[in-house]
This record gives structure tokens, sequence and C-alpha cells, in this order.
């Protein structure tokens, strides 16, 4: 389909190509929202499947754009293999379209698993699929933003969705608590982000961030105190987007508040866009900078992986346990970018592309456990799983065993990938405080895993039979098998994906 | 027979075999499809004995293949003489375990089972892995069987047990893993026999040493980090203590003949004395704790860590040696010694662990107040238990007898108090041993439940009696034993008394 040579950028029309995955999207999700509107409600089932193609399709044309002739020829032009298009605002090189694709499959997964939940809440409606969509557009300008403002414009598509979905159930107090303050804090942080890169405009420029790179490398950067406030700004927005101590506290709130459906969405595909965001701005934009963000990141890093763990041993409840948990990952995530080198990043890639598989299979569990009436969001829900469901208390088992780093599950590679990152950058203390803390999270998820295989099952319905997990279709039993096993294959077998994150990095940055 | 992939054979067949037996599920068989897969996979390993080649320190049965190109990470397997003999050790054992939990396991028969065998095969990775990070991979992972074998079939206080074991041994193990990471980053490779070649100076030595101190350290368990063995084992099923005794603890004494001598030894050397300060404070101060335990499993766990004091004691008293003959002879035989006292062991603590679990069986308690004149109503059993214990207090001609006398001997080259300490086990093993044979087995028929007791039955008396067998062969003539060893023993002195200091 690609068969004109790269248009030079003095004609108006721009080069189409790289971004048509995102323009189908852009258009299918329309095409949703319409037809949404003439469907009964017994008809939602529509714009769930309509929802479930348009992804997929979206993923194939990513796909299918991974041995572009573009590609090829760019490498040949400049060594790496990324075009640009759009006055050179949009990117397209391998690490994008294999987060783009992470993405796609990720909320592909999410929808599948929700779909039970939402129908049994009265909660099954369109909207739900197509905020889901929009959000997915925002995340992939978020990943080929090359420029700040689109950087700045796909966050915002996304968080705006995002706020929407977490006030889904907007009857609920603690859902309406939840929306408010991931409103306001959301806003807080994007004000920050746009703050900062207003400042590192100002002293750069440019807003394109080979441009500032450029700047970068002619100018002590180190010295200019007008550049170290807009990076110490948009660390504090990135921070707050990803979620590190010490902008954390809207995590626990908005995981508990949210309708599980949501937590689970906004626990997984968003964190894959926020990690392009910060290799974007960070890496590719502030490269040169490296001494004072990676002085910053390790910070945040070792508080999130102390505070993350260390509260959620205090949990309970199992949404706010898994917040905290997903802190302290995050933590783990900037230990391979604060490394500061090419095989540091693609640990990092590796890690939040497996971390975002894992979660999504976690929190689908709690889905399962959760039925019509009652919401489970309780570690004692948990009990007596084993006895109750061997099949889905082992997929959990694998879950929280990846979680937890234990061989052969794939969060082992992810956490010894990042880990080996910061040693070769002579940060071992950062690395044995990382090790001790994933001995301090062993406690918690081994305590989950205690309660489903140790204990007994003592909730009863009213007949005195032991209550079952919520009945899911094939659909949803197929996949979460699928992410249970995708989670011990990719741990015995981690080579291609970690080499294909390598690759990646290679050859985008 | 598998040529060229015998050892992949020996980890992934009982693994592979496990998982059937647990998707078969209760219904179909669990227990013969368990006792064929352990007992083909025994057999298979003696062709790792028959094809063995103890001339030479060189790996053998090597199976070299790229795992994870992108970090280095390769799927390494090999053994020498020190590995070899404890892979033949696993699959023994791991037979008998599985002999030992026919009848008595009722509850999930399937998953106990497939839990072993899944262990067996993670086991002999971590003895074949000459790949760091795929020792490491197997070294964690076998906690996870553990973890939930403990769990699910232990006694009433095993989820603390085994949350404390896995706790334990997990933290541990992390900082060898930042040690093995930081040497990655000098050597450039993972591959075991590279990073017994970097250079290193002192300060990191030290460090790395300290690390596998911890991990190794929890692992034997040495005095003071033993805390979690008499819980576990009490707490867990007959043939989890079987294994944990037999067979895991030895992975400690292995990852310091493995790792810590040829990769850090100016840290060794260095402090060889702190490592020997604790194997003899477990040989001594363990000793007189096992003298006042009121439960049998505890008596025999804590003996179990005063053992394995031996095995430390006989690969450190090396450096002291060294220091003060400024020489290498002659230190051979400590680890001789050592290796010996692991290998015996692992017979002597299986059988006396599962001898106990044949009177709980029996009487469900281990009490030791709860019995009394046991020999009068099972004389076939006290025969055994009388034997065992004997070989536990290290009568010569049984196995226990061997190790001992070797690592004593070759203390007094190093220093008489050392030989002294060491030589008390002779008298406080004895004592308590000894004094549980009297009260348990010995005297008057203690109470009604005691009459009551049954003798041995065949299959209990076939797990006993090939143990036994065992236990005087090797007390007897342990001279194949000592010979596949030799090679690779006097390497690892080599590598140990090489200084690897950078700028030498």
């Amino acid at each position: 389909m690609l068969t004109s040579t790269l248009i030079p950028m003095q004609f108006a029309v721009p080069d189409f190509a790289p971004a048509i995955p995102e323009i189908f999207l852009l258009i299918g999700t329309g095409l949703v929202l319409l037809i949404d509107l003439f469907l009964k409600d017994s008809q939602r089932f529509i714009t769930y499947v309509l929802s479930q193609a348009v992804l997929l399709i979206t993923a194939g044309l990513v796909i299918a754009g991974f041995n572009d002739i573009y590609l090829a020829e760019a490498a040949q032009v400049t060594g790496k293999q990324s075009i640009t298009t759009f006055s050179d605002m949009f990117v397209l090189d391998p690490m994008a379209q294999i987060l783009k694709v992470a993405v796609l499959l990720i909320t592909a997964g999410v929808f599948v698993y929700s779909r039970p939940y939402l129908f049994s809440r009265e909660m099954y409606k369109g909207e739900y699929f197509t905020l889901g969509l929009f959000a997915v557009l925002g995340m992939m300008i978020m990943i080929s933003a090359k420029t700040m403002l689109l950087i700045y414009l796909g966050l915002e598509l996304l968080s705006l969705a995002m706020y929407a979905l977490v006030a889904f159930r907007r009857d609920n107090g603690r859902a309406s608590e939840a929306a408010m303050k991931y409103f306001v804090l959301g806003a807080i942080a994007s004000g920050m982000l746009l703050y900062g890169m207003s400042i590192i405009y100002g002293v750069s420029g440019s807003l394109h961030i080979d441009h500032i790179a450029a700047y970068m490398g002619n100018h002590e950067v180190m010295q200019n105190i007008g550049l170290l406030l807009g990076l110490a700004f948009i660390i504090v927005g990135l921070g707050f987007k990803l979620g590190v101590v010490p902008f954390q506290m809207w995590i626990p709130d908005v995981y508990d508040g949210s309708p599980t459906a949501v937590t689970l969405f906004l626990g997984t595909a968003p964190k894959i866009a926020a990690f392009a965001m910060i290799i974007r701005l960070l890496v590719e934009g502030l490269g040169e900078m490296v001494q004072g963000w990676q002085q910053i990141l390790s910070m945040l890093a070792a508080l999130s992986f102390i505070i993350g763990n260390i509260v959620a041993i205090a949990q309970t409840n199992i949404k706010r346990m898994f917040a905290y948990s997903t802190i302290s990952h995050m933590g783990f995530v900037l230990l391979g970018i604060l490394a500061g080198s090419e095989l540091g990043y693609a640990a990092s890639m590796f890690y939040i592309i497996t971390y975002a598989i894992i979660a999504a299979g976690g929190f689908a569990i709690i889905i399962l456990l959760s039925r019509t009436g009652y919401e489970a969001d309780q570690l004692n829900d948990l009990k007596g799983l084993s006895t109750r469901h061997p099949w889905y208390a082992f997929m959990m088992l694998l879950f929280l065993f990846s979680m937890a780093g234990v061989p052969p599950t794939v969060g082992f590679y992810a956490k010894l990938s990042v880990i080996q990152a910061v040693v070769s950058a002579d940060l071992v203390w950062l690395a044995v405080i990382a090790v001790v803390m994933s001995v301090v999270g062993a406690y918690y998820y081994l305590r989950a895993i205690k309660l489903m295989y140790f204990d007994q099952p003592d909730e009863k319905d009213g007949a005195g039979k032991l209550l079952e997990p919520a009945k899911a279709g094939l659909d949803f039993n197929v996949l979460i098998s699928a992410n249970g096993l995708a989670v011990i294959a990719l741990g015995i077998l981690p080579g291609t994906l970690m080499a294909l994150c390598v690759m990646a990095v290679k050859a985008s940055l | 027979m598998f040529d060229g992939y015998l050892l992949s054979v020996l980890i992934w067949l009982p693994i592979i075999g496990g998982l059937v037996v647990l998707f078969a599920g209760d219904k179909f068989a669990p227990r013969p499809l368990a006792l064929a897969v352990s007992a083909i996979t025994f057999l298979i390993s003696l062709s790792l004995w028959t094809g063995f080649n103890s001339t030479g320190y060189q790996m053998q049965f090597v199976e070299l293949m790229p795992w994870i190109e992108s970090f280095k990470i390769n799927y390494h397997l090999a053994v020498d003489g020190i590995s070899m003999p404890l892979i033949l050790l696993n699959t023994f054992i791991t037979v008998l375990i599985v002999l030992a939990g026919w009848e008595v396991i009722k509850n999930k028969p399937a998953q106990y089972m497939a839990a072993f065998l899944i262990m067996e095969g993670i086991i002999n990775g971590v003895f074949a892995a000459q790949d760091a990070i795929l020792f490491y991979v197997f070294f964690e992972a076998m906690l996870i069987p553990m973890f939930i074998v403990i769990g699910i079939w232990g006694g009433d206080n095993r989820i603390y047990a085994t949350i404390k074991f896995f706790l334990y041994t997990f933290f541990g193990s992390v900082f060898m893993l930042v040690s093995l990471l930081y040497m990655f980053s000098q050597a450039d490779s993972f591959a075991i026999a590279d990073l017994h070649d970097v250079k290193l100076g002192m300060t990191p030595q030290i460090l790395i040493f300290l690390s596998f101190l911890i991990a190794f350290g929890v692992k034997v368990p040495m005095w003071p980090v033993h805390t979690w063995l008499p819980d576990a084992h009490v707490q867990a099923p007959t043939g989890g203590s079987v294994i944990l005794a037999a067979v895991m603890l030895k992975i400690g004494g292995y990852g310091f003949l493995r790792f810590s001598l040829p990769m850090v030894p100016d840290a060794s050397s260095e402090l060889a004395w702190l490592v020997i300060f604790m194997s003899l404070t477990a040989v001594v101060y363990i000793g007189f704790i096992a003298l006042v335990q009121s439960d049998m499993k505890k008596l025999v766990a804590y003996s179990s860590i005063a053992h394995m004091g031996f095995v430390t004691l006989g690969i450190f008293v090396l450096f002291p040696i060294v220091a003060n003959t400024g020489s290498s002879e002659g230190t051979l035989m400590g680890l001789q010694g050592g290796m010996m006292q692991m290998i015996s062991h692992g017979f002597i603590s299986g059988a006396m662990f599962l001898c106990i679990g044949v009177l709980y069986d029996r009487m469900h308690t281990r009490e030791i107040t709860a019995y009394g004149g046991v020999s009068n109503k099972m004389p076939w059993f006290a025969a055994f238990f009388v034997l065992f214990s004997m070989a536990n207090t290290g009568l010569p001609g049984t196995s226990g007898f061997i190790g001992e006398f070797m690592v004593i001997l070759v203390s007094f080259k190093a220093n008489f108090w050392i030989a002294f300490l060491a030589a008390t086990t002779l008298i406080v093993g004895a004592a308590y041993t000894l004094w549980l044979v009297k009260r348990v087995i010995f005297g008057a028929v203690a109470n009604d439940n005691v009459a009551a007791l049954t003798d041995i039955n065949k299959r209990e008396t076939f797990i006993l009696g090939v143990l036994a067998f065992f236990v005087i062969l090797v007390g007897l003539w342990p001279q194949p034993l000592i010979h596949v060893m030799n090679d690779s023993l006097v390497h690892v002195i080599e590598q140990a008394t090489t200084s690897k200091l950078v700028g030498r």
C-alpha cells in the first residue's frame, strides 16, 4: 500500500501512512459511538463486538507496519528506524509499534474481562467501550508524539476519558469521590507538566523533542537553572501520572473507589503509555540532563518500593493492596530508566509490558470473585479459592508469584533485568534496597496465596453452600488461562520478548 | 542413553511427569504414576554414575544453549564430581518419598505427588546449572513447591512455618542475586566458570562473600539463621521433612563449594574464622539445644543443624591450615569429609524423619513422652531406628562416622581447639540421640496407645531397609564416592588458594 517515497516537508499534504492505525482507530471509534446511539440496551453486545473489532484491526494495522519499507529506508539514512510525519510531530519507530500493540491487545483483554462485571452491575453501556477506545487513542498519540504539545494532547485525551470512566458509577459515593480526586490531582499534574514544558520551551526555543535534545547537546545544561526548574516540574508531572512516591496519594483511593472494571483498565494499559511519555521526554528530549534526572528518579524509585511495599502489608482491601503494589512496581520501572543505558530502557520496557499483562490477570480474578450485588474487594474474599475453583486459584497463584518476582514466572526476569541495569550503572545501593523490598513485597503476596490455598472458605450463601466465583463466559476463561500461562511461558522463555525490547530500544533511541 | 541431554531429561522428566500427575487428578492413580516417574528418573540418573569419568575436574554431560541472548544468559548444564553424587541422592530420595506418602497422604494426593516430582526436577536443576542465573532460577523456584507442601499438608502451625521458610530463604538469596549481577558487570558473562576467573578487589570480594554467606548460610542452615528449620521440619509432612533435610540443606554446602570458595577465595580466606565460629557454634550449642527437645522431629531437626555444621567446618577449615602450614597439603580431607557428611546426612536424616513419620502415622503425636517401650510392639522398626540412631551419633561402620571423623582429623592441623570443640559432638550427639532411643524405643510399654502399635509393613520395611543398606554400605566402603569427588575437590582447593585480587 505504500509505494511512494518520502514526501518532502514543503508539501501541504502530510504523509498519513505512519498514522494509519490512529486514523483508523479514530474513525472506528466515531462509528461505534454513532452505532451505539441507535442500539437498544439488549443489543449492547454489538457495541462490544465492534469495539473489539476496532481494537484488533488497529493492532493488525500496527503489526502490518512492522516491516514497513519506510522504516527500512529511514534506517539506511539515519541509522535509526524511525520516520516522522505531520511536520515531524508524529513519529513511528519500533518502540512505538511494540508499545502500541501491547496497549491495544491489553485493552482488548480488559474489555473481555470487564464484560461480566459491567453486565452484572447494569453498567453495560456503550460509553464504557467508546471512552475506552478514546483513551486508547490518547495513549497511542502519547506513544508516537515527538513534540511536547502532542504529548500533552495525547495525555489529556487519555486523562479525560479516564476521569469519565472512573466516575462511571455516578450514583456511588466512593466512585464519585475517587473521580473527583483523580480529576483534581490529574489536573494539577497536567498543569505541572505543562508548566515544565513551557519553561523548557522558553529556554530551548522549541517544542520538538529532537530540537530540544540538539539544544541540550550544545549547552551546559546542568548549570542552567531554567532547564533544571523545567526538568523538576516535568518530573513532578510524570511522577503524578505514573504514580510514584511522593506523588502516589491518589492511586489507592482511585483504585479502590473505581468500579473494578475501570481499575483493571486504569492499572494496565495507561502505564505503558506513561512509560512511553517518560522515554520521549526524559530520555529523548532531556537525555543530556541524565545526571539531573538520574538523581531525582533514584529517590523516587527507592521511596516508591519502600513505601509501596511496606504500606501494602497493612492493607486488607485487595484493590488497595494492588494499588500499593503498583506503586512499588512503578518504582522498579523507574530503575531501568534511571540507569540511563539502552539495556536499562529495554529492561523497563520489558517490565512495563509484562507488568501490564500480570496486573490485568490479577484484577480479572478480583472481577471473578465479585457477584451481582456483591463487590469483592477484601483480601478475605480470596479465602479458600483453591477449594472453590482450583484453576482460577492456580492462575492467581501465578500472577501473585510473578508480582513477587519469584522464578520461573516472568516477573522475575523483569526484576532481574532492571536490577541488572542499575548494578551496571554502579548504583548497587539502589539494587540492594530494591531486592530487600521485593522480599518485603513477597510477604503480602504470600499472604494472599495463603488465603487461597491454606485457608478454608467461610462464605456460605443462604442455603449453606459454598459461594462459587461468578460464572464467566468461555471467552473470559480462555483469556484468563492464556494470560496465566503466558506468565509462566514468558518466564521459561523470556528471550524473545526481551530481544524484541532490546531491538526496539536500539533502533528507536 | 540420552547422549548429550541426559541432564535435561533428569530435570524435565520429573517436572513434566509431575504436571501429568497434577492434571490427571486424584482419580487417575496418582501414586503409581508418581512412583513410575520417580523410579524411571532414578534409573536414568544411574547412567550419570556409570558414564562419569572421575579423572580430572572437567565438567561433564555438558549442555549449552543460548537462553536469553540479550542478557547473555545460557541454558548451561553440566556436572562434576561434587554435583553428580548430590543429583543421585536427590533422585534416590524422591523415590522413597513417593513410597512414604503412599497411604498416609489422603488429602489431594495428586497435588502432593506432583509437588515432590516438580521439586525433584528443580533441585536437579540447581545442582546441574552452570549458568549463575539459571542456578538462581532453580534455587528460587524450588521454594514454590516446598511452600505449598508445608502449607497444605503440614501440621497445625504450618502457615507460620511455611511463610517463615519462604521469606528466610528468599531474603537470603536476593543478596546473592545482586552479587551475581555485580560479577556479571565485571566478567560480562554469567557462566559460573567465567565468574570463577574474574578478578575482584578485596572490598567487593568481602561484600560478595557476605551475600553468599547469607544465601547459603540460611539454606544450610547455619547458626544464627537456622531458626526457620525447626519450624519448617516440625510442621512439614514426613516427605517434606525428608527432602528438606536430605537434599535441600545440601544446596547450601554445595553453594559454598561452587560459589564462595572459587569466586571469592581471598574473602573466603579472610572471613574463614567467621564461618568456622558459626559452624562450631552449630555443632556445640545446637547440640545442647537438641538435648532438651521434647518433640522428636524438632530434636532431629536440631541434630541436622549440628551435623551440617560439620559440612561448613570441613570446607572452611582449609584456610587456617593453609595459613598455618603454608601449603594446601592435607586439606583435601576436610572437603572430602564435608562432602561425605552431606551424602551421609542425606541418608541418615532422611531415615530418621521417615522413622518418626512411621510412628506419627500410628500415634499422631511426636511428643517423646507419649512413647516408651516401642521395641516391645515393633521389633523390626526398633532395629532400624536403633541402627539409624547409631549412624546419627557417628558409629564407626556407618556412613555417619566417615565424614565426622575426617573433619575432626583435619581440624587438628588447623587448631587443637577447633578439633576439640568439633569432637564434643561425639558426646553430645550420642547423648541426645541415645537418650531419644532410650525414651522412645526401650523400657516397658508406656501406655495403651503404644501397646496397640503394629510393626512396620512391607512398604515401610522396604524404604527403611534400602536406606539402612546405603548407610552401612557407605560406612564400610566409602572409597567409590571419595574417588568420584576427588579431582573436583582438588580443583576447588586450587581455586580457593589462588588469590584473584586485582593487580597482583
